[in-house]
């Protein structure tokens, strides 16, 4: 039986598989009935050391679906901090004001330091280059519902796989579930070894290719990222690399992925993906930024204890 | 009695089979320096089970348990061998242990704990060849990576 109650999201790596399911499982109840005063009297701190918009209203749209309260600040520059006060203080202060702390920070395991440091539930909105365990439930929870389900799939990443935290938490999360992988990336951003030997030792399936033509198989999700120019130690290979990480109507086509591949996007997007995709049967990027909401309503009232 | 290749010390503790090459790690983990009393080392020691050994020999001093853990992080073949009234008393094998707290720093330069006024803190993956996760950003270390604090 999975019992969520009080407990912290920080990682997937926290999560089993049964874990991650029930999750999902309760998103698909939450997208398809209202519960209008399931948090009634319930105050969510969102801490956002870090300005992110998105994920901040996705949360505060969350709360206030379920009835609850939100008090929190975006802008680090008007908090205590700025007059040099910890982060172990500052949390510790808020936790008297509510019931659930969100925090977006921009040091890598800032949210850790956080749920070891207070009573409340502590949910991690992004730390750094760390983790995103929100991003992760609802990336699954898209390709479940593309999918009908999450078991065996075939699934490339692209773009920026050395940096690009969203990818390798969801390979993670997808190891549960017994993925074939496709990491496609120019060499100088392929995914980092500690990556890869946790591939391995679970026993996953995967592949390395500099580009989408050369992968000889049908996809059922293409996980794109976002190349940044400035990664790349020499701009001439950016130039010849960003054709082929441009995405368009056409290109796909050319590609001969499968007529059931579904592509994904964390969005922001910049170049990688053109607007001639957004009205093919390919598109679920905003599929995916949708599902941003039932998602965190179900790890908010999972959280919060007031469902089991 | 048998002859001793670094000489004897009556009460004390004396670190055995250090991987030569570690040795004066080793001697800076116990800051030798400053110790008052005996201190006697010696490097590029024929061995049975290492290719070359250091031995280090501390009149007086007893370890402390983060001294250990720092041991066995750098030479996790040490032995550690209590000496009473001139004879080893008491022998034990320096150990990993499975986190380990405030004794070594985390090498991205983003972690939290780099940048707030905590112990770092580290899950011990494996321990030969020693692989380390920190417990805050988790980020993965290997030997060549290791720095302690
Ligand atoms: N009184 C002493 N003063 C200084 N060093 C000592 C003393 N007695 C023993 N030692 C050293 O402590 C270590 C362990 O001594 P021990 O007599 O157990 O040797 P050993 O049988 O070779 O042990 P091991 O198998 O651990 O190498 C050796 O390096 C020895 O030289
Ligand atoms: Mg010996
Ligand atoms: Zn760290």
């Amino acid at each position: 039986m999975v019992m969520l109650k009080n407990r912290d999201i920080i990682s997937i790596l926290d999560f089993t598989k049964e874990e991650i399911s029930y999750v999902l499982d309760l998103s698909k109840k939450m997208e398809e009935q209202s519960h209008t005063d399931l948090l009634k009297g319930k105050i969510l701190a969102n801490l956002f050391f870090e300005p992110s918009t998105r994920t901040r209203l996705s949360f505060e749209t969350a709360m206030k679906r379920l009835g609850g309260d939100v008090i929190g600040f975006d802008d680090p520059g008007k908090t205590s901090t700025v007059k040099g006060e910890s982060l172990k203080d500052s949390v510790k202060i808020v936790e008297g004001y509510c019931d659930i702390i969100v925090l977006r920070h921009f040091l890598e395991g800032a949210s850790r330091l956080t749920a070891d440091t207070v009573n409340v539930p502590v949910i991690n909105a992004g730390d750094g280059a760390s983790q995103h365990p929100t991003q992760t439930f609802l990336d699954l929870y898209t390709i479940k519902n593309t999918k009908g389900g999450l078991e065996g799939l075939k699934v490339g990443f692209l773009g920026d796989l050395k940096y690009g935290r969203t990818a390798h938490s969801l390979a993670y999360a997808l190891t549960h579930f017994n993925a074939e992988m496709f990491f496609i990336s120019p060499p100088s951003l392929r995914i980092p070894k500690d990556y890869i030997d946790q591939l391995k030792s679970r026993g996953i399936t995967y592949h390395e290719v500099d580009s989408l033509f050369e992968i000889r198989s049908n996809l059922d999700i293409l996980y794109c990222t976002r190349i940044q120019k400035e990664r790349f130690a020499d701009p001439v290979e950016y130039e010849k690399v960003r054709g082929i990480y441009k995405l368009s109507s056409a290109v796909l086509d050319d590609l001969k992925l499968g007529n059931d591949l579904k592509i994904l996007h964390p969005l922001p997007r910049v170049e990688e993906m053109d607007e001639s995709l957004d009205s093919t049967d390919y598109a679920a990027y905003f599929q995916q930024a949708h599902s941003g909401v039932p998602v965190r309503e179900a790890l908010l009232a999972a959280v919060l204890g007031v469902l089991q | 009695m048998k002859k001793l290749e670094v000489s004897a010390i009556e009460e004390g503790t004396v670190i055995d089979q250090i991987a030569s090459k570690s040795t004066f790690k080793v001697a800076n983990i116990l800051d030798i320096q400053n110790i008052d009393q005996v201190v006697l080392v010696g490097v590029n020691l024929s061995s049975k089970k290492l290719d070359k050994k250091g031995i280090i020999k501390i009149g007086g001093k007893q370890l402390t348990q983060d001294e250990v853990n720092k041991i066995a992080l750098i030479a996790p073949d040490a032995t550690l061998n209590i000496i009473k009234d001139s004879e080893v008393e008491r022998k034990f094998q320096v150990a990993i242990p499975d986190t380990l707290e405030g004794i070594v720093k985390c090498f991205n330069p983003n972690c939290v704990s780099n940048h707030q006024v905590i112990q770092s803190k580290f899950h011990v993956m494996n321990k030969n060849p020693i692989k380390i996760r920190c417990h805050y950003c988790e980020r993965h270390m290997g030997g060549d990576d290791i720095e302690l604090v």
